[in-house]
């Protein structure tokens, strides 16, 4: 059986034709729907690159059946800019370096993102905890865990590690 | 490839009976890796991530029933007071974009040995609900591993939720791996108190074909502390009692060499585990207070 999908990508509406259902969403969006962002290395939900969101949840793209993908909302790393300016995840990795080859920055800005939507402040370990699913061959994740603290600081300059934000809403 | 989308458990039950062969897909982190890398190509696949009906959890009575595709992450945020051995095996599986998306339908349906709700199932006396268009089975967690990734369940039926009793008594999870997140077990084990019942549940995962019961080391402990008033006077325990708790649940293994581990080491390790999640589940019944009840 082959199918159409349609699904709402970085907030636009997205249709794929003559897609097997069984494909991974992390397909559809890199050789269907033309957005190489998010990176396949493993296929097997290990490494962390394909990471993005569904529905606002974060998710490994490769483990997520096109077919389920039919009609929700998907959010890649391309879609967490706003135009030119990058979102303080992004600008965070840039600034301190985090970033060698690549490959692995787009699943580790969106798996960030979503930690510093949770936590205002994580602290190391909540930050070691939150990037668990997520490899880096190059780095030795210092300057990403760097990149993560200084872009939680500026997104919330007045709490300290561990501590909810005053008056902020999560 | 049939890609089946109900919306409804009645609709899925359907499906499942007039396609015995599609292969039910929740959370997809045991079912994409098999198609991924081409070791299964179904010829149909049955989406239950629209079945509302499976995603929902409710108590019900001294039970919650537990909604087959409720993600890890909902249990230990949602129920991680009331379902705290559960709670805790879910915080050890991989990383949070797998609790995300895992469920522990899934890991019931796969009936890995290696699976880390299994044990706990199994030492909370955990029973799964199956069902299809013939009506609903009840399966005691105890009757529902067959073999090595064998499970109980009939070619029509679903998983539709899990029935745990809800407890404030200790329970405790813990596995070995190579490091701290995203690790296969090389084994694990279980424990849980009920002494309510004035008996222990002990299980153990990753070193039998099937998780199992440590029904010896049950025995052995139960005993121990009821002949010894335990229950309602708790005492820190002898140390010859932990250590023979620990020998009995290793001796309950069948382990062998793999990549993971060998069978000897395995043993060993199990019987470490033993003797730490009982150390721990003690000293909170001791904190507890328990004393006088
Ligand atoms: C990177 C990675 C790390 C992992 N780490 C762990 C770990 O630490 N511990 C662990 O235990 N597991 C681990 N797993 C395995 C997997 O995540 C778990 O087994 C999980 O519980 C599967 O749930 P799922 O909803 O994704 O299942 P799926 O992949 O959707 O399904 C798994 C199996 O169950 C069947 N099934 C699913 N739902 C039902 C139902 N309601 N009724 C009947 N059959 C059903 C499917 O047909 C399939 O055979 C890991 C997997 C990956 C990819
Ligand atoms: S490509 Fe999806 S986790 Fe590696
Ligand atoms: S920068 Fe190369 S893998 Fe992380």
């Amino acid at each position: 059986m082959i199918v159409r999908v349609n699904v709402t990508v970085n907030g636009e509406q997205c249709q794929a034709d003559d897609v097997w259902p069984g494909e991974s969403l992390l397909y559809l969006l890199r050789e269907r729907l033309g957005l190489p962002g998010a990176k396949n290395a493993c296929e097997q939900g290990e490494c962390g690159s394909c990471t993005v969101y569904l529905d606002g949840v974060l998710v490994c793209a490769c483990l997520v059946a096109a077919g389920q993908a039919q009609g929700r909302q998907v959010r890649t790393v391309e879609g967490l800019a706003d135009g030119a300016e990058l979102d303080p995840v992004q600008q965070a990795f840039v600034e301190t370096g985090a970033v060698q080859c690549g490959f692995c920055t787009p699943g580790l800005v969106v798996a960030a993102h979503d930690l510093l939507n949770r936590v205002d402040r994580p602290t190391d370990p909540e930050i070691r905890e939150a990037l668990a699913g997520n490899l880096c061959r190059c780095t030795g994740y210092e300057k990403i865990l760097e990149a993560v603290r200084l872009a939680a600081s500026r997104r919330n300059p007045g709490g300290r590690p561990g501590e909810a934000a005053e008056g902020e809403s999560r | 490839m049939d890609f089946l989308s109900p919306t409804s458990l009645a609709e899925a039950l359907a499906a499942k009976a007039r396609q015995p062969e599609a292969v039910p897909i929740a959370g997809g982190t045991d079912v994409m890796v098999e198609l991924n890398f081409d070791q299964r190509r179904p010829s149909a696949l049955l989406d239950l991530n629209r079945v509302a009906e499976l995603s929902e959890w409710t108590v019900a009575g001294e039970h919650i029933r537990l909604g087959a595709t409720v993600s890890y992450t909902r249990i230990i945020d949602e129920l991680g007071t009331r379902l705290p051995g559960l709670a805790m095996a879910a915080r050890t599986v991989g990383s949070p974009q797998i609790r995300n998306r895992g469920s522990v339908g899934g890991n019931l349906g796969a009936a890995s040995p290696a699976g880390d709700t299994h044990p706990v199932l199994l030492a909370t006396d955990a029973v799964v609900e199956a069902v299809s268009v013939r009506g609903t089975r009840m399966i005691p967690a105890s009757e529902f591993y067959l073999g090595v990734k064998r499970n109980a369940l009939a070619a029509d039926e679903l998983i539709a939720a899990v029935h745990l009793p809800i407890t404030s008594a200790p329970q405790q999870f813990a596995k070995v791996g190579t490091r701290n997140a995203m690790v296969i077990a090389v084994c694990s084990v279980a424990l849980a108190l009920h002494p309510e019942q004035g008996r222990v549940g002990a299980a153990l995962g990753s070193a039998a074909p099937t998780p199992r019961r440590a029904l010896a080391a049950e025995a052995f402990l139960s005993a121990e502390l009821g002949d010894t008033g335990q229950w309602s006077a708790p005492r820190p325990l002898p140390g010859s009692v932990v250590t023979r708790f620990g020998e009995l649940v290793a001796q309950a293994a069948e382990p062998i060499d793999d990549v993971r581990g060998s069978a000897a080491y395995r043993r060993h390790a199990l019987a470490v585990l033993a003797r730490r999640t009982l150390d721990w589940a003690w000293q909170d019944y001791l904190r507890a207070g328990h004393g006088g009840e």
